[in-house]
């Protein structure tokens, strides 16, 4: 995985839970472009565990001066958000990848509608300043609970098509009103908790709207859970913590998987189960449901394990 | 480094040759004395100076002529070049990775400057110089791909990528084995291979497509295929398959040295920046078997490696026919010696 060694060059809080980052080459240097939807993973050395977390580009893509993310703290989460509200300062050297796209918008679609919900409206900042420069039709629908919680109404440009809609203000996201009303040929993304994108995919169905035209990226950090234990062809066991990755285990016990989205969706670092005794947490949206039912396969970067005993391919 | 561009056809009287110092460079593609398909890419990321590897878009003394026969081709047939609708970015992305490669590469060649959107690019050997916008298309004489591709060795494939697969959406397709753009274009990855044998059973093309969707940024790849053509013909496409078809039954043991090529292609894969589309050059070489007998070891390999291969690929590679003949040409340059490993000559 190239990574990048970048200054953290700002640091600003947008709500009291979300907090803004400017990364910039130490030297100046224009980084490499990207298209809207762009993650990038930013390694956080915390102690003794590096941590690598994957975040959306929110800048502007066709701008290589630097690169921005939104981080929302997650106090139950396993660490790496703590540790970007907590410890990073400006001035600070981190090592990030080199941007990835794993939702990209489909730019045959005549018109794009963006649906956020929350923090997960952070790739479609990069996509409509995507959609804005090529001059193509769209609108953004921003949803969230309260005003106080919208952190993306500081980083949205005051346009006609973008559309906000608070639930505490009695103005909660319409989907059938949204789906409804679309000319042929539209595609509708959809990022956020995973109720959202099931509404929306079930208004689809409801509506006629074809399966391809409907795209969605569930902002999937690895879940906490019970700790368990794995162990490798040589007989070595690998303990997993109850706030740590099967592929963080691994990674701090140096043993090398292949990785890239750290999120369950580029099907990077898929391992063999060679014997499994018990019931595979598959959190992955890259094995098939088949594949799942198997207990064959598991994505070690989201998944986890319960039961007598897992032994990987490894 | 100084390139002398060769004054040379692909058609008619074939008057293509490769000068000494090409034949030393050839890709030669066995790193082995036998073949087979395999998931075989490794990154671009340089190589053997002097190699075709060395360089991102390999530029050698048959560049002018080559660009005088794709004009040839895209004249009496435009569909040689296509470009869907949605893929002009994409067009975009792939001008700027050719016109700041091979500026920085073969400064004394091609020069690009850039003032914003503004840029300035002059090729010498095609005695090429524009203005031009980057990103507005009506400063151009045609699309980006277009452009740039009237001006780069090779065939060009630029794949979509959505759907958790890759489309041919654009390409420019003049020099190619046999394959069609008109016939593939919006085809996905698994449409467009499917008449390649075994591969698929194999897992071949599963594998290689979950490697490719992960292409990242700055981390091109590689890889070399091969095929075998009589006579050196840029184009041997199915759409001019009654030019070239018959001259495969013109091989004989007196003439097969020199009428039969070996046709390699160095196939390079990008992830394209603004469009997340994925570039595919490919890039086709050509040496004759005198030639390629004059490097022994070469010789020698590629003697057991034809005469070993399976039906089915020399069928699919189009050469069964010739197959007796070429393996009993290149039997004699076989002493039997054992071959150093890799692929460059001794």
């Amino acid at each position: 995985m190239s990574a990048l060694e970048l200054r953290v060059a700002a640091v600003e809080p947008l709500s009291p839970l979300v907090t803004r980052f400017r990364f910039e080459d130490p030297a100046g240097a224009t980084l490499p472009l990207f298209s809207g939807g762009a993650h990038i993973v930013v390694e956080m050395p915390d102690e003794d565990t590096l941590r690598r977390n994957a975040y959306s580009l929110i800048s502007d893509p066709l701008d290589g001066s630097g690169y921005e993310i939104a981080v929302r703290r997650e106090d139950a989460g396993r660490g790496g958000s703590r540790f970007m509200h907590a410890r990073v300062k400006p001035g600070d050297t981190m090592r990030v990848t080199l941007p990835i796209n794993l939702f990209s918008l489909d730019l045959r679609a005549k018109k794009h509608v963006l649906i956020g919900g929350g923090i997960g409206i952070t790739p479609f900042l990069a996509q409509l300043r995507q959609l804005q420069r090529l001059q193509m039709p769209f609108e953004l629908h921003y949803a969230a609970r309260s005003r106080a919680e919208a952190a993306g109404l500081a980083l949205l440009p005051d346009l006609p098509q973008i559309h906000v809609h608070i639930s505490d203000e009695g103005n909660r996201m319409d989907l059938g009103a949204i789906l409804g009303s679309q000319p042929l040929g539209t595609h509708i993304y959809t990022c956020g908790p995973e109720g959202l994108i099931a509404a929306v995919d079930e208004t689809g169905a409801r509506l006629g709207w074809p399966k391809g035209a409907l795209h969605s990226e569930a902002f999937l950090a690895p879940p906490p859970g019970t700790p368990f234990t794995v162990t490798l062809k040589s007989g070595r066991k690998i303990e997993v913590g109850a706030h740590q990755s099967l592929l963080e285990a691994l990674e701090a016990a140096e043993v090398e998987v292949d990785w890239s989205c750290r999120g369950g969706a580029c099907g990077r670092c898929e391992t063999g189960v060679s014997s499994c005794h018990g019931r595979i947490e598959h959190h992955d949206h890259w094995l098939s449901d088949e594949e799942k039912a198997a207990q064959t396969k598991i994505m070690p970067c989201v998944s986890r394990f319960t039961g007598e005993s897992l032994t990987l391919d490894l | 480094m100084t390139l002398n561009f060769n004054d040379e056809t692909f058609r008619g009287d074939y008057t293509f040759r490769n000068s000494p110092a090409a034949i030393r460079r050839f890709p030669f593609p066995f790193d082995q004395d036998s073949y087979m398909y395999s998931v075989n890419l490794e990154p671009h990321a340089g190589g053997r100076e002097g190699s075709p590897f060395q360089n991102r878009f390999d530029v050698d003394e048959h560049y002018v002529a080559e660009m005088k026969d794709r004009e040839i081709t895209l004249t009496e047939d435009p569909l040689r070049c296509q470009s869907l609708p949605h893929m002009e970015l994409a067009g975009w992305d792939f001008l700027e990775l050719v016109m700041v490669s091979k500026s920085e590469d073969y400064p004394e060649l091609f020069t690009l400057n850039r003032d914003g959107d503004r840029w300035h690019w002059i090729n010498r050997p095609l005695g090429i110089e524009q203005r031009f916008t980057f990103l507005d298309p009506t400063t151009l004489p045609c699309g980006p791909m277009e452009y740039i591709t009237r001006q780069t060795q090779g065939d060009h494939a630029l794949l979509d990528q959505r759907d958790g697969n890759l489309w041919m959406d654009a390409g420019m397709v003049t020099s190619q084995a046999d394959w069609s753009l008109d016939f593939d274009i919006g085809m996905n990855f698994y449409e467009w291979h499917a008449p390649v044998p075994k591969a698929n059973e194999m897992g071949v093309f599963q594998r290689a497509l979950k490697f490719l969707l992960n292409l990242q940024q700055g981390a091109p790849v590689r890889r070399l295929n091969w095929t075998m053509t009589v006579n050196p013909r840029l184009d041997t496409s199915p759409e001019n398959y009654h030019k070239w078809g018959p001259e495969k039954r013109t091989i004989t043991p007196e003439n097969v040295g020199e009428k039969q090529h070996l046709r390699v292609e160095l196939q390079t894969l990008w992830r394209l920046p603004r469009s997340n589309a994925i570039a595919f050059p490919i890039r086709c070489y050509l040496m004759s078997l005198e030639d390629i007998v004059s490097q022994p070891k070469w010789g020698r390999r590629l003697h057991r490696v034809l005469r070993d291969l399976p039906d089915e690929l020399a069928e699919y590679k189009g050469f069964a026919v010739n197959r007796p003949v070429i393996v009993d040409y290149l039997s004699k340059f076989d002493d039997g010696a054992e071959t150093s490993p890799g692929i460059f000559p001794d």
